[in-house]
């Protein structure tokens, strides 16, 4: 066998070993009352904003500017409120999912990294038809 | 109906040149094909002159349908949906041209349009390359031409069609109905240009990294115009210029990215693994994989197989990441993908379009590819750069895999995702990629072709090992590079990169001298590689330096319990109010408008303790494009040699019409000592630690002050105010308290020593306008900047340098 071959044999199985480690290191997208049950322990869940709540997020930058709570819901229906804990993000308001890598602490889901939230990019809401048709008929 | 005031004549021009360019295209393919294919030498003559006059007149028609589409948008018709939806009236040329590509259809036209400029310049140079390198080009134009069609075939979207209408668009919507629609209110101005794409960057960025997109195609040309006329010998050294201009160019245009990153700070920094930054990323770790095992082949005859198999991977990864990117597929995982546009089957089918005949020849011809059966010997030049090509091309696979999970997830139904630590993720991996890449671009270039002298080796590398322990010894030792988050092993692998990269920098430069005798003509590679090697510095000094200075850690009291809690990036500044932010003094003196009304710049300054210089950064927030509430930040820097100083608004209060022009007076008040203000004295009574009332409920574990203050109008009223002064999460607060009738705003701001209390005072009619704000520093940040620069530049000198080898070559034959 040539050197190159052994060369290209131990990457390759350090690879696999590398790959093997870090899959377990991937976490699954968990559902609010998935979450629930793994108490403490990181996971991503996808909700959107719970607007039947009357102050869905709520932001006080004049007593903290780095924390945020908000209401969301998932596609099941069940209910939790996060507390993240930066400056709220920009047109918040305005998504329609919302991406939460954090843990869930009793009822709380806690985000304590600043990407912990991705919502949807704000270029995105122009190729939206739907958005773009109820801002030509509302004005 | 006929509607009044359309400008219908450049959308019809534009839609008969997009038909045009789909079947010039298609012609030219046709026409290379049978020239490429053809034993006759006067049918081969004909085939290729009908083939280069279609694919000229295709290269036409598309600049003539982005000059049309700049023409509609610059006049401002917005009855062309692509207008409506992309531009405004307030939008300058660079941004007018910069709409273009926001949307998908500009910027696949951007892309078909590099294939025309790349192609001319094919058929001029290439030779007898020409027929069978056009057809795979003209063919890709062909399925890049279906892209921007928007026609339906059997009720199967095709393309979307960048002239359509916006009454096309929205045939349901009420003002459709009316023949005057275009003098309505809602037609007189478009939704405008994204606010975060306007940035100057974003005007040149997307060009540049399209052009490295669309480059891609010609080594992939060369590779399959071998296999496919199985001349294995004479396309390598054809296509070097084109492998170096493609990893040039496309390294240019990803770090342009990066700097729009960095300075639009939407990402967090330069670089992020955004699922967006790591699709233009792969293909350039494989095509630069290419180059090298390119050069290998060219100079001992090795590693031909993998050269065909680099090349062709880094253009279907190109075509991959198109379909990761703007397919929509990666919505939950990336903050700047495009949404699904419907045309998904279209983007995935390219993928397969390509890869599967690349992939069934390549099999097909692999027995046939020349190669040498004698081992490399371990002193070789070809067998470490070998090795080199093949960490780039796993770094890559390992990278590009782990983005694809949300395509996984969608293939076998599971639900996988990167963690909430996502950079560390991948930098955990990459800083050993780092570290090996660093040595071998250190050391390689040390060696010759086929064996290398070993006491010359030694010899002439013992200087640069020296220089690099010495230079990465004093870095390590006096470079504060303490970053420990993810533990000591961590810590020692950036210890272990800045050497290798110091290394690279240092052994590059010397070789200029030790190996080429200071010939600067020859010296392309070791240019690239410093540039190289400094990037990795930059990149592993400002990121495990990178600091947010906003973070209050002045802790007065000092008896809370050290909180580990992250987060407490954003300090909130009441207008005129100095407050302590560690090394500097912060206030927000001021703010000011541009003349659209559209931006709103907040005049923040920043006064540095020690020797009370000061400089003034002026952040903005700018208003989000029509039918969006609210605006988007934008940050300002203080640029040093050494680093760089963003401030960044998180929030801002909405301003009220009038301007306020008061200002905070701060007054040392020990208990029972009184002060005077405009309307009477106020007189601080008493202080209460963790006080509970109506207002406040601290528990006894908190760390908190309420102040009394009794406040005596010359009027003869008297009034309590009650301001708080707290510690939360290791950041200092403070509430204030106001009297309405008398017009004051009053803070507890800072605990002076032990007696005295910094009480803040205001009087004015107004609540005080305040912002959140954040600064973060980025040390040696210009050390990523140069390094690309130089590494583009080792791109460019080798382009050069290949070039005139070949035009020797060809005049000696």
């Amino acid at each position: 066998m040539k050197k190159i071959h052994i060369v290209m044999l131990v990457a390759i199985a350090a690879v696999i070993a590398v790959l093997i480690s870090m899959m377990g290191d991937l976490s699954t997208y968990e559902t609010i009352a998935s979450a629930r049950q793994k108490q403490g322990k990181a996971v991503t869940v996808i909700a959107k904003l719970d607007r039947s709540v009357p102050n869905p997020i709520e932001y006080d930058p004049a007593r903290n500017a780095n924390f945020t709570t908000f209401h969301v819901i998932d596609s099941l229906g069940n209910r939790a409120r996060v507390e993240y804990h930066f400056e709220k993000p920009f047109d918040m308001e305005k998504s329609e999912r919302i991406v939460l890598k954090g843990t869930m602490k009793g009822d709380v889901f806690e985000i304590t990294r600043k990407d912990g939230i991705l919502i949807k990019c704000p270029s995105k809401y122009k190729d939206d038809p739907k958005a773009a048709q109820n801002n030509l008929s509302r004005n | 109906m006929n509607y009044i005031g359309e400008h219908l004549f450049p959308g019809q021009l534009g839609h008969f040149l997009l038909v045009l360019s789909l079947v010039t295209s298609l012609v030219a393919t046709f026409a290379y094909y049978r020239a490429a294919s053809s034993t006759i030498t006067e049918d081969q003559l004909s085939w290729k002159k009908l083939a280069r006059i279609a694919f000229m007149v295709d290269a036409v028609s598309v600049f003539a349908i982005f000059g049309i589409i700049y023409y509609i948008i610059s006049n401002h018709y917005f009855e062309y949906h692509y207008a409506w939806n992309h531009s405004d009236k307030s939008l300058n040329a660079g941004y007018l041209i910069s709409s273009i590509w926001e949307g998908q259809e500009g910027s696949f036209l951007l892309w078909t349009i590099w294939h025309g400029v790349l192609g001319l310049i094919l058929i001029k140079t290439a030779g007898k390359w020409e027929a069978p390198v056009m057809t795979v080009l003209s063919f890709a134009q062909v399925c890049l031409a279906t892209m921007i069609l928007g026609i339906y075939v059997f009720g199967i979207k095709v393309g979307s069609n960048p002239f359509i209408l916006t009454r096309e668009v929205f045939q349901d919507a009420p003002i459709f109905k009316r023949a005057d629609y275009l003098s309505l209110a809602s037609m007189q101005d478009g939704n405008g240009l994204n606010q975060l794409l306007q940035n100057y960057w974003m005007v040149i960025h997307p060009p540049v990294l399209f052009l490295g997109f669309a480059s891609t195609v010609v080594p992939f040309a060369y590779a399959i115009a071998g296999l496919w006329k199985k001349e294995h010998y004479g396309w390598t050294t054809a296509s070097l210029p084109w492998s170096l201009f493609s990893a040039g160019i496309l390294a240019l245009g990803i770090m342009m990215g990066a700097r729009w990153a960095y300075e639009s700070l939407s990402f967090g920094g330069f670089w992020a693994w955004d699922p967006v930054e790591n699709a233009s990323l792969v293909p350039w770790l494989v095509m630069v994989a290419g180059i090298h095992t390119q050069m290998i082949y060219n100079s001992t005859g090795h590693s031909l197989r993998p050269t065909y198999f680099f090349f062709i991977a880094s253009f279907v990864l190109i075509l991959y990441s198109t379909y990761l990117t703007r397919s929509g597929d990666l919505q939950d995982t990336s903050v700047h993908a495009f949404t699904g546009s419907g045309l998904n089957w279209q983007l995935r089918s390219f993928v397969f379009i390509f890869l599967v005949p690349s992939l069934i020849l390549y099999i097909s011809r692999y027995k046939n590819i020349p190669y040498i059966a004698k081992e490399e010997n371990n002193y070789s030049r070809e067998f470490w750069m070998f090795i080199g090509s093949l960490v780039l091309f796993l770094s890559a696979g390992f990278i590009i895999l782990f983005t694809s999970l949300p395509v996984v997830n969608k293939l076998f139904g599971t639900g996988f995702t990167v963690g909430s630590e996502v950079e560390f993720f991948y930098n955990r991996i990459q800083i050993f990629v780092a570290i090996v890449l660093g040595l071998l671009t250190a050391v390689t270039q040390y060696l010759r072709y086929k064996n290398t002298n070993r006491k010359t080796f030694a010899k002439k590398l013992l200087l640069p090992i020296i220089i690099s322990l010495l230079i990465a010894g004093a870095v390590s030792v006096f470079g504060d590079i303490d970053y420990d988050r993810f533990g000591a092993g961590y810590l020692a692998a950036i210890h272990l990169g800045l050497f290798a990269g110091i290394f690279a920098v240092v052994a590059n430069t010397g070789y200029i001298w030790a190996g080429l005798n200071g010939k600067l003509k020859a010296a392309g590679a070791s240019v690239g590689h410093v540039g190289f090697g400094l990037m990795l510095v930059g990149i592993l000094i400002a990121s495990s330096k990178q600091k947010v200075l906003s973070v209050n850690l002045f802790n007065p009291l000092n008896f809370a319990p050290e909180s580990k809690q992250k987060g407490t990036e954003n300090m909130t500044l009441f207008k005129g109010v100095k407050t302590d932010m560690g090394k500097y003094w912060v206030t927000y003196k001021a703010d000011s408008s541009d003349s659209f009304e559209k931006k709103k710049y907040f005049h923040i300054q920043l006064e540095k303790k020690d020797d009370g210089k000061s400089f003034v950064l002026k952040p903005d927030i700018i208003k989000n494009t029509k039918g969006q509430e609210g605006s988007s930040a934008n940050p300002d820097a203080k640029h040093y040699w050494n680093k760089d100083i963003f401030s960044y608004i998180s929030y801002a209060e909405e301003m009220s019409a009038e301007q306020d022009t008061a200002q905070f007076k701060l007054h040392s008040m020990a208990q029972g000592d009184t002060i005077y203000y405009s309307g009477g004295l106020m007189v601080l009574e008493k202080v209460t630690p963790n006080p509970v009332t109506e207002k406040y409920n601290f528990k006894p574990t908190d760390t908190a002050i309420m102040a009394e203050i009794n406040v005596y109008s010359t009027g003869g009223k008297q009034f309590k105010a009650n301001p708080v002064f707290y510690v939360k999460n290791n950041v200092v607060q403070y509430h204030l308290d106001t009297v309405y009738a008398e017009g004051l705003a009053i803070g507890l701001s800072q605990i002076v020593d032990n007696k005295h209390l910094g009480i803040i005072v205001k009087e004015s009619s107004q609540l005080t306008p305040f912002i959140a704000l954040k600064v973060l520093q980025f040390p040696f940040i210009n050390l990523v900047w140069l390094g690309t620069i130089l590494m583009v530049t080792g791109f460019a000198m080798s382009i050069v340098r290949r070039v005139k080898l070949q035009k020797r070559e060809r005049v000696v034959q």
